[in-house]
Order: C-alpha cells, then sequence, then structure tokens
C-alpha cells in the first residue's frame, strides 16, 4: 500500500439497527449488530471487493460509504476529509465523486423516464453543463458502456437485463466520479451477460482510472475484478488481503471454508477438500461472544468464546495480510475435518 | 434395450400471447435413468423450466399447447387426464423450487405442508401425517424436528426453508425429482449442504434427479449427465465430465469462458457471449444461436441461419451444430487456448 | 394478543380524548349561544344566566370539559336534572332527557342497517368476485366486471328511492323501510331493513366483486399455489385451501375503512329511508346546536369504528401468521 492519503479510509465503521419493543410503551430494546466496526482502505483507481453470505452487512456498508445510511459510530474519511456526519451541503460535491450500481437493473431505473434523462439526471442535480452540452456527453457514455447512442430516447422496458446495468454504469459514470460502489452489480444477470458486464465494469475501471468497491456473493467474480478483497462475516471482517493471498493462502478458517463450497465447472479426477460448515448464521441481535464465527468452526476453543481476534497480520501473512483468527490456517494444516451433517450436533 | 424410466421425446410447448406464439420448447428429447441426475443448464428464457413444468402438467392448459411424448415409467404423461396427473404429483414425481419462501404457504405451518401431501397420496390420518412430516424433518436434518414442524416457513432460515421444501417434495418417496434452481438463492454454504443432502437422499432412495440450473459449477458437483439448452432447444447432451472437459457446441464453451473461475488467470477479460438471449416469439431462424455465435462464416452456405442443425450423435456425443468434428477440435482448442493464456 | 388489546385500547382513549376535545372547541367557535336558544323568546340576561347554569354552560370552556370528563367516570350532578350516573355523557339541550338513553335508543337502528349491510355485501361481493376469478376471461367474469363498475358509480340517495319505488310501491315485492328492535320481532327487524341492506350493499358489492377477483387472481400466481398444485392437491383444494388465505388481507383491511364509511354515511342512508338512527340524530343535534347529543353520537361513532378495525386488524393476524399482534 503506497504512504499517500488513501481514497477512502474507514475505521470503526458500525452500524446498530434498533428494535423496537417492550411493553407497554415501545423503546429500543435491541439492535441488529449490521455493521460493527470495520477499519479499511481503499486507494485511488483500486478495487476493493467485499465478500460474504447474506447478512454479513456487505451492503450496509457500501450504503454506509455512500452516506446512504447514517453510520452508528466510527469514522470515514475520503481524500483526507471526515464525511462521516457531514451534513447535505458539505456532501454534495462528494456525492458526484462517489457513485453507485444497484443489483436490479429492473428496479434501478426510472419507467418513466427516457435512457437520456435517466443518464443525465445527476447532471441537472449538480448543475453540471458539460461542454458541447449534456446531451453530447451521454451519447458518449452510451458509447462507453456498448450502448447505441441513438438509443438515446429509449426507455428502460425496452432494453435487456444485461443493458439496463449498461445504462446503470453509464448513470454512475456521468459525473466522472472517483469512486464507484457496486452492490452486487451481476448476480441478477445471466451467466453470458454478466460476463459482458464485468468486462465493461474492468474497462471503467482501468481506462478511468475509477476506484471501486465491489460487493458480491460470487466469489470467482471478485476475484476476477478486485485487486484487495475483504471477506466478511455477521457484521465483521475476517480477513483482509490483496486478491492472490487471500485465494492463495487463505489464513481464516472461515475464508476457507467459503472457497471450499464454491462449485466449479470443473470434473476433477480427485476431489478437492471440502469444508461443510454447518448449521446457519446466527443472528446479527445477539451475535455469540468472542470471535462471532466461532459457533461454526471446528477449531474453535474457549478463548474464541471469550475473546474477540483482533484484525491483524498473523505470522506467516504477507504485507497487508490481516486476518482476525486466533487459530489462523496454514498452507499445510491438515484439511479440516469433514463435520457431522446434522446441524443439530452443531447448536 | 429396455424403455428408460422417464424417455421425453420431440417435447413442444408453445405458448399463446397477445403477441403471438412463444416457442417456448421446441422439439426436446431426452432420457433418464433411476438413480440418476440430470442437469438441465440454459439461461432465462431457454426452456428449462418450462420443460419440467411440462412434465408435471402444471403448464397452464387455457393458453399452452403441449405436444410429443413424455413417458414416466411407460406412462405417458402428456395425453394424461387431470386427475390422473394430481395421482402422481407429489407422489411418483415432485418438484421443488428456487424461492423456498414464496413456495411455501405462508398460511400454514410447515408441518401442515408436509403432512397434506402424505395425506393426500396415502389417505392417512391426521396424526399420522404430522408423524411422518416429523421423520421427513428430521430426515433432512431439521434440528428439534418434533418441535419445530408447528413452525410457519417465515421462522425457518433461508437453507432450512429449502430442506423443509425437500422434505415435502420426498414425503411420498417419489421416483422422480424435479429440482428447479433449488440452491440459486442460497448461500454457498448453505448451497453445498443442500446438495450434499440430495445426493445422500438419492444414494438412499434411488430417486432419478433432473437438476435445473444456470451454474456450470452446480452441475460439476450434482450431475450424472448434462443437457445444455438455448432458445427452448436442447443444444448438446452428453455425460458431465465430456460436455465441461470438451464442449461440442459454442454455446456450452461461450458459457465456460463467461466463467471466472478461483483459480484462473485474473487480468486477461472473459470471454463473453456477445449479444442477449433471443426472444422466443420470434426466434431467429435456422441455429437459434447463430446471431450469437463466433463460427458462423466458418459453416459454408450461409447454413446457420438457414438450416435447423439436427441433434446428432458423433461418438455418443450429441450436438446441434453444422461444424465438423474436425472443425470443432480446431477452433474450439484455440478458444480455449486464448483463455487460460 | 393480551399485549395488543391493552395498547389497542390505551391508543383508543387516547384518541377518543383529542376528538372530544375537539368538537368542544369547534362547537363553541360556532357563533351561535345554545343558551339563548332555549331561553326563548323574551329572555331576561336574569333568565338567561339560569338557562346557562342549568344548561351547564356558564363556566369558562375547560371546566366545562373536564366536568363533561368527570361524568363519564364518576357520574354528574346537576342542579336541574339532578344526579346522572357514570358514565354520563350529559342532557340534551332540547329534549332535556339523558344523551345517554336517547343514544342507547337509536344505536340499535344504525348498527343494524351497517352491519346487516356489511354482511350483505360481503357474501355477495366476494362472493361473486371468487366466481369471477374462477372463471376467469370466460362471460361470468366479463358481466360481473362490467357490472360492478356500473354499480359503484350509482348515489344511494338515487338508487334507494328508485329502488324504494320500485321494489316496494309498484311491485309491494319489500317491505317499506323500517325498524324494529331484533329482541321484539326478528321477522319484522329483518324485513324492515332488507331494502336498505340490497341497496347499500348494491353499491359496495361492486367494490368488493372487483377486489376480491383481482386478489384472487393475484393469489392464483404465487408460488406457493403452483406449490400445491405440484404435490398432486386439486384446483378446488388449492383454490379454497391457499389462494383465498392470500386474497383476504386486502379485502378485510379495506372492509375495515369501509365500516367507517357506513357509519359517517349512515346519516344519508338513514334520512333516504326515513330511519330514526344515530345519523338522523346527528343531524338535528347540529341543527339545534345540542352539544351533549352531539358529542354523545361522535364518541359513540368514534368508538364503534376504533372497536371495529382492532377486530379487523385481529381478524388479519388470525388469517396471516406473519402478522404479529404487538
Amino acid at each position: 500500500m503506497s504512504s499517500t492519503t488513501p481514497l477512502l479510509d474507514v475505521s470503526g465503521l458500525t452500524k446498530h439497527f434498533p428494535i423496537k419493543g417492550g411493553f407497554p410503551i415501545k423503546r429500543t430494546v435491541g439492535a441488529v449488530q449490521a455493521v460493527d466496526g470495520l477499519d479499511f482502505q481503499v486507494a485511488a483507481g483500486e478495487s476493493l471487493g467485499l465478500v460474504g453470505e447474506s447478512g454479513c452487512g456487505k451492503s450496509t456498508t457500501g450504503r454506509l460509504i455512500t452516506r446512504l445510511l447514517e453510520p452508528t459510530s466510527g469514522k470515514i474519511t475520503y481524500q483526507g476529509q471526515d464525511i462521516t456526519h457531514a451534513g447535505r451541503r458539505d456532501l454534495a460535491p462528494i456525492r458526484s465523486e462517489i457513485q453507485m450500481i444497484f443489483q436490479d437493473p429492473y428496479a434501478s431505473l426510472n419507467p418513466r423516464q427516457t435512457v437520456g434523462k435517466i443518464i443525465s439526471g445527476p447532471m441537472e442535480i449538480n448543475d453540471i453543463n458539460p461542454e458541447g452540452g449534456r446531451e453530447k456527453r451521454v451519447r458518449e457514455l452510451l458509447e462507453i458502456v456498448g450502448l447505441n447512442p441513438e438509443h438515446y430516447n429509449r426507455f428502460p422496458h425496452e432494453f435487456s437485463g444485461g443493458q439496463r446495468q449498461r445504462i446503470g454504469v453509464a448513470r454512475a459514470l456521468a459525473l466522472e466520479p472517483k469512486l464507484i460502489v457496486a452492490d452486487e452489480p451481476v448476480s441478477a444477470l445471466d451467466v453470458s451477460i454478466q460476463a459482458q458486464v464485468v468486462n465493461l465494469l474492468q474497462k471503467v475501471q482501468r481506462e478511468l482510472g475509477i476506484a471501486f468497491v465491489f460487493i458480491a456473493h460470487d466469489l470467482a467474480i471478485v476475484r476476477h475484478f478486485s485487486q484487495r478483497v475483504a471477506v466478511m462475516y455477521l457484521g465483521k471482517i475476517v480477513e483482509i488481503a490483496d486478491r492472490e493471498d487471500l485465494y492463495g493462502n487463505p489464513r481464516h478458517p472461515y475464508t476457507r471454508a467459503l472457497l471450499s463450497a464454491v462449485p466449479e465447472a470443473t470434473v476433477e479426477e480427485e476431489p478437492r477438500e471440502r469444508i461443510r460448515l454447518t448449521g446457519d448464521v446466527p443472528s446479527p441481535i445477539n451475535p455469540p461472544s468472542g470471535c462471532r464465527f466461532r459457533t461454526r468452526c471446528w477449531k474453535a476453543t474457549e478463548k474464541c468464546a471469550s475473546e474477540a481476534p483482533p484484525l491483524v497480520r498473523v505470522e506467516g501473512n504477507r504485507d497487508g495480510h490481516l486476518t482476525a483468527c486466533h487459530y489462523p490456517e496454514t498452507a499445510d494444516t491438515v484439511p479440516a475435518p469433514r463435520l457431522s451433517k446434522d446441524p443439530e450436533a452443531a447448536a | 434395450m429396455s424403455t428408460p424410466f422417464l424417455s421425453v421425446r420431440d417435447l413442444k410447448v408453445h405458448f399463446s400471447t397477445e403477441d403471438g406464439v412463444v416457442k417456448a420448447v421446441d422439439g426436446l428429447s431426452f432420457d433418464l435413468e433411476k438413480g440418476k441426475t440430470l442437469g438441465i443448464v440454459g439461461e432465462s428464457g431457454s426452456g428449462k423450466s418450462v420443460t419440467n413444468m411440462a412434465i408435471l402438467g402444471l403448464h397452464d392448459p387455457r393458453n399452452t399447447a403441449l405436444d410429443g411424448e413424455i413417458l414416466l415409467d411407460g406412462k405417458e404423461l402428456v395425453t394424461a387426464t387431470e386427475k390422473e396427473l394430481e395421482q402422481l404429483r407429489g407422489n411418483k414425481m415432485s418438484m421443488i423450487f428456487q424461492d423456498a419462501l414464496a413456495s411455501l404457504s405462508p398460511y400454514h405451518t410447515i408441518g401442515a405442508q408436509i403432512g397434506e401431501t402424505y395425506r393426500k397420496h396415502t389417505g392417512c390420518s391426521k396424526k399420522e401425517a404430522r408423524e411422518r412430516a416429523v421423520e421427513m424433518l428430521r430426515r433432512v436434518g431439521i434440528p428439534q424436528p418434533d418441535v419445530r414442524v408447528d413452525d410457519y416457513p417465515h421462522q425457518f432460515s433461508g437453507g432450512m426453508r429449502q430442506r423443509a421444501m425437500i422434505a415435502m417434495a420426498l414425503v411420498c418417496d417419489p421416483e422422480l425429482l424435479i429440482a428447479d434452481e433449488p440452491t440459486t438463492a442460497l448461500d454457498v454454504t448453505v448451497q453445498a449442504q443442500i446438495m450434499d443432502l440430495l445426493k445422500d437422499l438419492q444414494q438412499e432412495f434411488g430417486t432419478a434427479i433432473i437438476f435445473i440450473t444456470h451454474d456450470l459449477g452446480v452441475i460439476a458437483d450434482i450431475a450424472d449427465d448434462v443437457l445444455v439448452m438455448y432458445g427452448g432447444r436442447c443444444v448438446e447432451r452428453g455425460t458431465k465430465k465430456e460436455v465441461l472437459q470438451t464442449p461440442q457446441h459454442p454455446y456450452t464453451l461461450g458459457l465456460l469462458g463467461s466463467m471466472p473461475s478461483l483459480d484462473g488467470p485474473v487480468d486477461v477479460p472473459l470471454s463473453p457471449i456477445p449479444g442477449s438471449p433471443p426472444s422466443l416469439l420470434n426466434p431467429p431462424s435456422g441455429c437459434r444461436f447463430h446471431p450469437r455465435c463466433a463460427f458462423v462464416d466458418q459453416v459454408a452456405g450461409g447454413r446457420c441461419s438457414s438450416e435447423r442443425p439436427a441433434l446428432e450423435f458423433v461418438d455418443g456425443r450429441a450436438a446441434a451444430c453444422h461444424l465438423t468434428p474436425e472443425q470443432k477440435r480446431e477452433l474450439f482448442s484455440d478458444y480455449a487456448a486464448a483463455r487460460t493464456h | 394478543m393480551f399485549r395488543f388489546l391493552v395498547r389497542r385500547i390505551l391508543g383508543a382513549a387516547v384518541i377518543l380524548l383529542i376528538i372530544s376535545a375537539l368538537v368542544f372547541v369547534l362547537f363553541y367557535a360556532a357563533p351561535r349561544d345554545p343558551a339563548r336558544i332555549a331561553c326563548g323568546k323574551v329572555c331576561t340576561p336574569e333568565t338567561l344566566e339560569l338557562v346557562k347554569k342549568n344548561l351547564g354552560i356558564s363556566d369558562p370552556l375547560p371546566m366545562q370539559y373536564w366536568e363533561w370528563l368527570k361524568g363519564l367516570f364518576v357520574g354528574r350532578d346537576y342542579t336541574s336534572y339532578g344526579h346522572c350516573d357514570a358514565p354520563c355523557l350529559g342532557y340534551s339541550f332540547q329534549s332535556r332527557e339523558p344523551v345517554l338513553d336517547t343514544i342507547l335508543d337509536r344505536f340499535p337502528t344504525t348498527i343494524s342497517l351497517s352491519l346487516g349491510a356489511a354482511v350483505v355485501f360481503l357474501i355477495f361481493g366476494v362472493g361473486t368476485g371468487m366466481l369471477a376469478a374462477v372463471k376467469q376471461g370466460k362471460a361470468l367474469d366479463k358481466i360481473a366486471s362490467s357490472a360492478s363498475l356500473i354499480a359503484s358509480s350509482m348515489q344511494i340517495y338515487v338508487v334507494g328511492v328508485f329502488a324504494t319505488y320500485l321494489l316496494v310501491d309498484q311491485l309491494h315485492l319489500l317491505d317499506r323501510a323500517s325498524y324494529t328492535p331484533f329482541t321484539d320481532n326478528p321477522g319484522k327487524w329483518f324485513s324492515g331493513l332488507l331494502v336498505p341492506w340490497l341497496v347499500l350493499s348494491l353499491i359496495f358489492t361492486a367494490n368488493y366483486t372487483r377486489m376480491t377477483r383481482s386478489q384472487m387472481v393475484e393469489s392464483l400466481t404465487q408460488d406457493y399455489v403452483r406449490t400445491a398444485r405440484a404435490k398432486g392437491l386439486s384446483r378446488r383444494t388449492v383454490f379454497f385451501r391457499f389462494a383465498w388465505r392470500g386474497a383476504m388481507g386486502p379485502i378485510i383491511t379495506i372492509f375495515g375503512l369501509d365500516l367507517g364509511v357506513l357509519l359517517g354515511g349512515a346519516i344519508i342512508t338513514e334520512s333516504t329511508f326515513s330511519l330514526q338512527g344515530l345519523g338522523m340524530l346527528s343531524v338535528k343535534a347540529v341543527g339545534t346546536n345540542d352539544l351533549p347529543i352531539l358529542l354523545g353520537v361522535i364518541m359513540v361513532a368514534a368508538a364503534a369504528i376504533i372497536v371495529f378495525n382492532i377486530i379487523v386488524d385481529a381478524v388479519y393476524a388470525l388469517i396471516d401468521p406473519r402478522v404479529r399482534l404487538a
């Protein structure tokens, strides 16, 4: 990592959603600990992948960074400026630099607006008048994302899912952002179309030097797209590293289990190591003490229950590879035992 | 040669809509033996789900025309009456769906829904049905089944709902199980659990499974044979190993090229298939894949756009493509090499 | 369930308190003085004072309101009428009768009218809606759909008068609208209310037909309905055991609102059919500045609407286990 200020610096980021309840008068009785103390940086032009299973807090993280949600605590610094609790006015110039791409290409475009209107919307709101006019810029953007500029006056329903996602990308690019938060941008698309959009995003990232926070559950796509990858579990980052290290030398048992569960389209002569986690992810309302993964971990001890492991560079990690585990895996660790399939035993 | 357990011959499913006739499935044939798993791969609109709804006879008869043959254990299903089909559904053949939360009734307990199937087909008492439901829940790995049997679906987690759904589908020991993207909505670790469960249950009961998915990785894990569908037709068929290692159709090749892997190169772009899946209201002429195919020019006389390629068996492999085996060997190896550099 | 009831009743009390205070303030914001009217043509200032005192309106407004509130719980003593037991709603300025007695006398008419009509239009509306959903796209569906459109655009005072003229005066098929207490003679109670019920439900049935049909059609496309069919259940079982439940939720919600509309519309219905219910009572009370009656009617009507809605919510939770009462 460079010594200069990162584009985005997140420290101790926490979001707890209050739960109302009680009797006879409702009050806050608890909290969903959606995100709990995240630390990470994103350098300019870099892509950070956030992976994890549903409920791990990766989407909430995306919404906190773009300030669609107000953090409970922690700090978000963008280009050295603290934007954690910045108001509308302070946020205005930054809003144009941080853009978002959403999962659902059907729901995230206004069906009553033409493509031209949708893409020029951000420019209008921010009162930006590019040289040659907004329409010319929109046509350029359509061309960049691989759509016909002649389709300026068409409506979203006239496009296929993949094309709609391209419109979403064009809209995000309209304000020449420095950071794009992409929340599951391809998971609603067909396999052959996914690859088209991933290629487009990769082209955009390289040619325009835009940094990405790429949120996805598909580990192979994240590996393909992101130089750095953070694995989240139940609101916490359990491991973060450059992709070669994370995929080549996973140190956290959860990372390892996750990787081994991904079905690959290859027929192996010898079946590869498979770690089967049992049971379900515990509730974020009342997460396990200590290490949150311990209830599903085959290595858990007393220590894991009493002491939350810090996210640090454990022995054997290369620079920039941080793991939150008391008993990190090593390359020559005996493959994890194939766990009993009866969740009762784990519960 | 003995007749296969399930045999589909030249199946056609056509929907009439306001805009015209949608040829959702257009001449599909395949066989399936007991205890085997056939993986059907395809993208949205490829006809993979429609095919299986037709096997169960769950298409809407008001706007659907069904043609061809579906023989289940020698019994013709296309011409079967509604009453006959009701006897078979949930009993001899059953189905599990992608979205277990939406697919289970929110108004009835898990136990009631499982027991209902059992009662319908065995005519047993409510008490017996409930006991059977508890037993099935235990079998699919639900903790405390005697308590959870009275829960409603919304009280279950995603993985447990899919287990409950499997319990419901298997309650009458069906001989054919159709699984329509049963793991697509699940997290990978839960997906792995569910696939293990299905494999175990298949070994135990000898069920024939049709596993529908868009994910070739899932196919590699669970299927014996693979059928690749595109635009309502089968473009390629073979064993899992054959199809994944030496694909014989440009579409299969394209699908494989679209998927990043966990150990492939990261700095080269993926090789997506250009364009979008075809509209079945007005499908492309000839080979339905030809507008997106990279090898159209390799076939002389523009046959790709004028002539429907037959699903021909060459060396035990079936692919509906006009390219000659020699051309494929040459072209496809280049294509694959470009990807792995 | 207990928590739900306690919370809702507490909420209801607050709402009723606010409503009563509002009525008090609004009533005195009006320029006319009820004492002046009650006092008669020859009215000296002394008599006026006496009348005011007798009516209990000589004190400042907050005091009056407090007295009225207290009356609800502990009763109230009047110089001219003597003691009025709790719950005391006061005495009418006009008839000098206890308000509670007057309301209790009229209330059954309005309730019989509204709830009776509700029962009729629920049965007819939901029934035809279901039928239309089964026969989607067929003649019956089309007839039901267009008939419901025409019916829902009609007004009660038009249909009411016409129906009375045709069915009662000309054809002598049905009895003229009248109210006989159910406890006196159930047969007469029924026949006397039949015409208003039919007229009211003609208008409401239309809405319920359309709503039921569209809810059922949507419900039938749900994944769990498909699953039920995949289990081998017959169309009929699926329709009545699965699809039906999904369709009822929204209909019950609308029904709760419509009960309020029915009670509020009682004024029009009752005057159309010359029935002496709460609607007519409140019209008269407004005309004569009879605050105690007006307040009483509004409170009773509001309480009734709140009670109906609590029942509706409870029924909703019964039908849909995902809705938890809290």
